[in-house]
């Protein structure tokens, strides 16, 4: 039905064309999904703009074929490519937040489009609207469908985006990361409404995303992109199963599989990333060993409650306030990663702000090791605590100063807690730490924007390890990340902690990752602990209902499928 | 060096960017030919013996009675047009440079403080802003003005002058550069390598000049250029209303104010010319400031 064929996409620039995806070809049937999978810069988006017309500016089509049914897509003038793409083809975001109109009820919304695209009266279009809502699994349609955007849950507004997609009786949608933003509850549930979708209106999909997991569970074929091009197709279980390029091999073995622990993730052997000096930063290594001959750091938390004040909705009432951690005790052992699961908005990150002193708690007691850990406002800045303990944030992107020099981020810590006095010295060690956590020496004078993602998250590691922490807080460290870096970046982070005997608190709203990682787990939903116990025991024999939902909905793979 | 050149990304913009080029050209000729006004000038405006009123009121060369000697003509007193100017332009961009500085250096402390602090202090700062800008520059200016006369005795004041205006300038403008910094600062709060600073018990002092400074660099730079044609063009219209310079030291405002006299009696040059001279340059100062914008919002271009 949409055939592809030999299509190239180049972007003019100032240095010439750059070729954004070459000579891609792919096939869909109607009723199929087909999963278009691949890393961050692989091109699968501009695939998909490329068959609905909407390659950003200046971008153009340098050569290929693209054929819905009997149209050449290509041929058609700007007014025909217009009426086809709202007609049979469509299109759903990622984000559900932006692709809805802010200030138009989902109603207006939907009949605006029946409109647009099928002469119906108001009335007509209004019952279509309602039927659409119902049929997408939206219950008290007729009533909610007068409701804005905002006054829907993520999953429900994703469904919307869905129905509006569906106004038209598309023969083809295309899915750019359509789950990417959404927990895995609410993925879940998206995901059985497009596979409900192709099997009873025969829509054919084109799923784009970096999910292997959401890939294997739904699309029929898959097609494995990688610098714009197409490395391997066929059948989902064909292509995942038994993959036959080196790269998509690669891919699998980087998946964390839900079912059992690995050492250590396989990595390809040429690693373009990490690079394998000889010495490995022994000096590094030495330096961090030559430090205090501690035992290893536990951390434990009695009871702490933090409440933020709600907004104020009238002068004579106190504003209500919201609890996003109620009653919170753990206790995280020497030497051992604490895996910290639970979805958005369940107090994963509040919990890292109020252990690192930036929020103060409402109430509850902290300890690092044998000291009392006092809270935020309590803590001075030069509490020992402060060097102790070390963070590792999200978003590498924002963690970096990008106006600082590699060598001015890593020397701070060593600075600041007057670890190494004299700056020649700070130099070497931060040269010396930038090989140990595999990133080549010259990096130390570039700046941060001169890295990718992953470089970034070892530059951020390597920042934390230098101020010679014994407790780690990991805040989501690989969520960021494509799937092979992040098991570059874990690999990193296991290989740190055996290696220095940190503790480290691992939070993670992907439990694959937990399993890799940690030894104990906590699931936290709504601010409260669901379940803690060891790592093994949770995952084979979940005691509570909720870490059993979350077990259920997370993307897994046929285990015979492992290559590892 | 052509390489090198291509790849930095502000100066292959400004090399395809006509409208910066020009600007640029015509604001550094200006620039230059006010600061070295002493060795390029004819005459001395500020020294009566250095020209005489025989050669008053001579047209610019291409009309009829000219002295070639005086390119753009004389005013009344026989002062040559072109060393008026280039003396005017000397203390108008010595002014408004010096109160964009007081300004900048004034409202980013404040601002960089308030966005960081927050609560009270903010709330404080970001007030008496707002009453800083409900009040017109002119009339600020008129304030200072009325304050420096009533305390300061007359032989003092007549010294103090510029300072009075360059401090009654910088009131008026530094509400701009607190506004945005704290704007800025509080975009900036949000990212992790602040909190990461914070986290770590770095000085709040260091967190600010060193971690946030240098990231809101890119707006500032633009308003300091914007405010630099702001504080020339102030200064031009407090001296055109005769509360700036005095006629014995003129600046751009007061060579225009003098020349007002003449608009009707067939002398236009007194007063087109000094007038022409400061639209091209405020002009080229503000296209430059956008030319900036560009650089630093790369969602513009």
């Amino acid at each position: 039905m949409l055939t592809i064929k030999d299509l190239s996409v180049k972007f003019p620039s100032r240095f010439g064309d750059v070729t954004a995806i070459e000579d891609v070809d792919l096939k869909i049937r109607p009723g199929e999904i087909h999963g278009l999978v691949g890393e961050s810069g692989a091109g699968k988006s501009t695939v998909g703009a490329a068959v609905i017309g909407l390659i950003s500016t200046p971008g153009y089509i340098a050569k290929g074929e693209i054929t819905l049914g009997d149209t050449d897509l290509r041929a058609l003038t700007p007014e025909q490519a217009h009426a086809v793409r709202g007609d049979r083809i469509s299109m759903i975001f990622q984000d559900p937040q932006t692709s809805l109109n802010p200030l138009m009820t989902v109603e207006d919304q939907l009949i605006e489009t029946i409109q647009t695209h099928s002469a119906v009266s108001y009335a007509e279009a209004q019952n279509r609207a309602v039927d659409l809502l119902e049929e997408i699994g939206i219950k008290n349609a007729a009533e909610r469908i007068k409701s804005y955007p905002h006054q829907f849950s993520g999953g429900m507004r994703q469904r919307v985006v869905i129905a509006l997609a569906l106004c038209t009786d598309p023969e083809l949608i295309i899915a750019d990361e359509p789950t990417t933003a959404l927990d895995v509850a609410v993925q879940q549930q998206v995901l059985d409404l497009l596979r409900d979708l192709a099997d009873r209106r025969n829509i054919a999909f084109l799923l784009i995303t970096h999910d292997i997991g959401v890939i294997a569970q739904i699309a029929d074929r898959v097609t494995v992109m990688r610098n714009g091009k197409t490395l391997e197709s066929g059948e989902t279980a064909q292509v995942l199963g038994h993959p036959q390029h080196p790269y998509t091999v690669a891919l699998m073995d980087a998946v964390p599989p839900l079912d059992h622990k690995i050492p250590r993730f396989r990595l390809p052997v040429e690693d373009d990333i990490a690079v394998q000096s000889k010495t490995k930063g022994a000096d590094a290594k030495a330096w961090l060993l030559a430090g205090e001959q501690t035992a290893p750091t536990g951390l434990s938390v009695n009871n702490l409650t933090m409440r933020f004040r709600g907004t104020r909705t009238s002068l004579w009432q106190k504003p209500d306030s919201f609890t996003a951690l109620d009653d919170v005790s753990f206790t995280v052992r020497p030497g051992t990663i604490m895996g910290l699961v639970g979805e958005s908005g369940s107090g994963k990150s509040t919990l890292a702000r109020v252990l690192t002193g930036l929020l103060h708690p409402s109430a509850g007691e902290m300890t690092l090791g044998d000291a009392n850990l006092p809270p935020a406002k309590q803590r001075s800045r030069h509490h020992p605590s402060r060097r102790l303990m070390q963070m590792v944030f999200q978003d590498p992107y924002s963690s970096l100063n990008a106006r600082h020099k590699i060598g001015a981020i890593l020397a701070e810590p060593l600075w600041l807690y007057g670890l190494v006095n004299d700056a020649k010295q700070r130099r070497a060690l931060a040269m010396a730490m930038l090989d140990l956590v595999g990133m080549p020496a010259d990096s130390i004078d570039k700046y941060p924007h001169q890295f990718s993602g992953g470089q970034r998250q070892r530059i951020a590691v390597a920042r934390a390890i230098l101020a010679r922490p014994k407790f780690l807080i990991c805040d989501e460290p690989t969520s960021a990340l494509d799937v092979s870096i992040q098991a570059q970046v874990l690999n990193l982070l296991k290989d740190l902690q055996a290696t220095f005997g940190l503790t480290i608190l691992f939070i993670t709203h992907n439990m694959s990752v937990a399993r890799q990682m940690a030894d104990d787990m906590i699931v936290l939903r709504n601010g409260k602990i669901e379940e803690t116990g060891p790592s093994e025991a949770l995952f084979s024999k979940p005691a509570a209902p909720y870490t059993r939902t979350l077990l259920k909905l997370t993307p897994k793979m046929p285990p015979e499928w492992r290559t590892a | 060096m052509i390489a090198l050149l291509k790849r930095n990304e502000a100066v292959w913009l400004f090399v395809h960017s006509p409208a910066a080029i020009i600007a640029a050209v015509i604001a550094i000729a200006i620039i230059l030919g006010a600061a070295f006004a002493p060795w390029v000038a004819l005459v001395d405006p500020y020294d009566l013996s250095s020209f005489s009123l025989f050669d008053g009121l001579l047209p610019p060369v291409w009309e009829d009675g000219a002295n070639p000697k005086y390119l753009l003509g004389t005013d009344d007193q026989g002062r040559d047009m072109i060393s008026s100017i280039l003396y005017g332009a000397r203390l108008s961009l010595f002014i408004g440079l010096a109160a964009m500085t007081i300004a900048t250096v004034l409202g980013v402390s404040l601002g960089l403080a308030a966005g960081y602090y927050g609560g009270r202090f903010d709330a404080i700062v970001m007030r008496i802003a707002d009453v800083q800008l409900a009040l017109p520059a002119i009339l600020t200016a008129l304030l200072i003005d009325g304050i420096a006369r009533g305390l300061l005795p007359a032989d003092i004041q007549q010294e103090l002058r510029v300072w009075v205006l360059t401090l009654a300038i910088a009131l008026s403008l530094w509400v701009n550069f607190a506004r945005t910094a704290r704007a800025s600062t509080l975009v900036q709060m949000n990212k992790d390598y602040v909190q990461a600073a914070i986290m770590m018990g770095q000085r709040p002092i260091r967190i600010m000049f060193v971690h946030i400074f240098p990231n809101i660099l890119g707006p500032l730079l633009v308003i300091m250029t914007v405010d630099l044609a702001s504080a020339i063009l102030l200064e031009a219209t407090l001296s055109f209303l005769g509360i700036g310079l005095p006629a014995d030291s003129p600046s751009l405002g007061t060579l225009i104010r003098i020349g007002m006299q003449f608009l009707l009696s067939g002398e236009w040059w007194i007063l087109w010319i000094p007038t022409l001279f400061l639209v091209a340059l405020v002009v080229s100062i503000n296209v430059l400031g956008d030319f900036l914008r560009d650089v630093f919002n790369p969602r513009l271009r």
